[in-house]
């Protein structure tokens, strides 16, 4: 808690101990009495980009949401296991599961800025409804948030306008500048383009590929091509007999898509199923 | 059936149907338009300044007007606002973001209970629970009788919008780390503000022109507002009063009454939207 503590009031040093990235040991989720999660152990790299993969219902944005604690925020569902970012175990008794959110930011698959928002108050609300910041730094800081999501040239002059009145691929931009603004050590990333068109794809994609370097990155996607292209690390996720989540393979991107262990990984790459 | 064919009936099925939805959508607002335009004219020879401004005259003297009554229905409603939409607003935001349980059910419950309750018997019950201890009758008692009436109204539509807000918002919201009650206050509340101004306004025509209540509670005062633990006039008792009396003119102005009555509810629904569209439209 002290290490933690101390980030939180300087988050320059954090870069140090996000070195390890996040250890995830054991972990088990579930829905109910339905699990849908097993037994997932896996180290995920700081400054790379580690992409989930696997069919429908694997439960790949279930994994994500256990790594920032937003899995228990569905009626009924638990967690049990250890997830270690920067050492720390985010499951461990007495952590806040709102300073974890802080540290870990995410985007969802459907750009949802805040509807009652201007574009300026959408970026702001993190810090804004946290209490961090005063309203005299608020300005640089959202301008910071924009210009990391490559969004300030396109929206400087908007910033009064409500969230909504921009594109869809300029909406999701303004999810990661929000995610962003709050700076959080890693940033989990939920098929953020399947809303979005191929141009806004690759403008996204181009932006998850200049983050990583500041950023823990982990995205899920349907979209084996884009999984290949902006990820280091890929992690096959399939479902078992009795519909809990389990994970296959866990390696590096070039070497799981040009010669994968496993011979589900291969026939799921492949597109023989799923 | 060739295909000229149904597309003829698609057709026909069309019109009809939309011009029935015309049609109900004439019926609807037209007793709006009867109900303001019969008053208009039944009461058009007390509707002036004087009917706003002045106080009531002897029978038998010309002129007077309705003052103690607006203004004690001004202070009856503001006074049953003041604690009928904060409880209700609280009551109806539990019940939207805590009340799946088996609590939010029995709340639920109740309240719908309590919309059903006649007026009536809520003036009764305020008239023991407060008018018989106080051992007078009151603004207050009036006030506290049409926020009883008010609350359940308040809490529904407010639990309504705000279930309305959608799930992405609220996941949006807790994964910036913003903590549960910061969502409900700076997220879900703004975004369901004008369903539940709506709701609001919607509980606020109504007690305007409630009657039964305050005459157990209000009683009604002729000499003008004389404070809060007092009896108080109120428009809807006065215009009761009038319209049971013998006397012409007093009829002439029960109807003039009610006109502005229906206006004075008019003017804040509309005031009320304009500010909330300005701020969030």
């Amino acid at each position: 808690m002290v290490v933690q503590e101390e980030m939180r009031m300087n988050p320059g040093h954090a870069d140090n101990s996000t070195e390890k990235g996040i250890i995830v040991e054991g972990l088990n989720a579930w829905y109910g009495s339905l699990q849908a999660l097993r037994n997932i152990s896996l180290a995920i790299l700081s400054k790379r980009v580690t992409a989930i993969i696997g069919p429908s219902g694997c439960g790949k944005s279930t994994f994500i949401r256990c790594l920032n604690r937003m899995h228990e925020v569905v009626p009924g569902a638990r967690v049990q296991g250890k997830v270690l970012l920067a050492g720390e175990d985010i499951y461990a008794q007495g952590v806040d599961p709102v300073r974890v959110r802080r540290k870990v930011g995410m985007v969802f698959q459907r750009p949802n800025p805040f509807p009652t928002m201007s574009v300026f108050d959408n970026v702001a609300a993190g810090l804004k409804l946290n209490g961090l910041r005063r309203l005299g730094q608020m300005s640089d800081a959202v301008e910071q948030a924009l210009r990391q999501a490559a969004l300030w040239d396109e929206v400087k002059d908007k910033l009064k306008q409500n969230g909504t009145a921009l594109s869809g691929g300029q909406q999701q931009r303004l999810c990661i500048a929000r995610a962003l603004a709050v700076q959080p050590e890693v940033l989990l990333m939920d098929e953020p383009c399947s809303a979005l068109d191929p141009v806004a794809t690759s403008r996204i994609e181009d932006l998850i590929r200049e983050l990583k370097e500041r950023y823990i990155i982990v995205i899920v996607t349907h979209n084996m091509q884009q999984a290949g292209r902006v990820s280091d690390m890929t992690a096959f996720f399939l479902m078992s007999n009795d519909r809990a989540g389990e994970i296959i393979e866990y390696d590096e991107t070039r070497q799981m898509f040009t010669n994968p262990k496993d011979e589900r990984t291969e026939a799921y790459i492949t597109g023989r199923f799923g | 059936m060739t295909d000229r064919q149904v597309y003829l009936r698609r057709r026909t099925t069309n019109y009809l149907m939309v011009g029935l939805c015309g049609l109900a959508t004439l019926v609807a607002v037209s007793f709006l338009l009867l109900v303001v335009g019969y008053t208009l004219i039944k009461g058009i020879a007390f509707l002036n300044l004087d009917f706003i401004t002045q106080t009531a005259r002897p029978l038998g003297e010309p002129g007077g007007g309705m003052r103690h009554e607006i203004i004690g229905t001004l202070v009856l409603v503001t006074l049953a606002s003041a604690v009928g939409i904060p409880v209700g607003l609280l009551a109806g935001a539990y019940l939207s973001e805590f009340g799946g349980g088996r609590t939010g059910t029995v709340v639920r419950l109740v309240a719908d209970v309590l919309t059903g309750v006649p007026s009536v018997v809520v003036g009764i019950f305020v008239y023991v629970l407060v008018v018989r201890p106080m051992g007078t009758f009151s603004a207050l008692a009036g006030g506290v009788a049409l926020a009883i009436i008010m609350l359940p109204v308040v809490a529904r539509t407010t639990e309504e919008m705000m279930k309305l807000v959608p799930a992405t918002c609220r996941e949006a919201a807790l994964a910036l780390g913003i903590p549960r009650w910061r969502m409900i206050v700076s997220v879900v509340m703004p975004g369901a503000i004008v369903g539940i101004v709506t709701g609001s306004m919607l509980a606020v025509a109504r007690i305007a022109g409630e009657t039964a209540p305050l005459i157990f509670t209000a009683l009604g005062n002729r000499f003008g507002f004389a404070g809060l633990d007092q009896p108080i006039a109120a428009m809807p008792l006065q215009i009761w009063r009038y319209a049971v009396s013998a006397y012409d003119t007093w009829h002439q102005q029960a109807w003039a009454a009610s006109f502005l009555l229906v206006m004075l509810v008019f003017l804040i629904s509309l005031l009320v939207r304009w500010i909330t569209a300005k701020r969030y439209g």
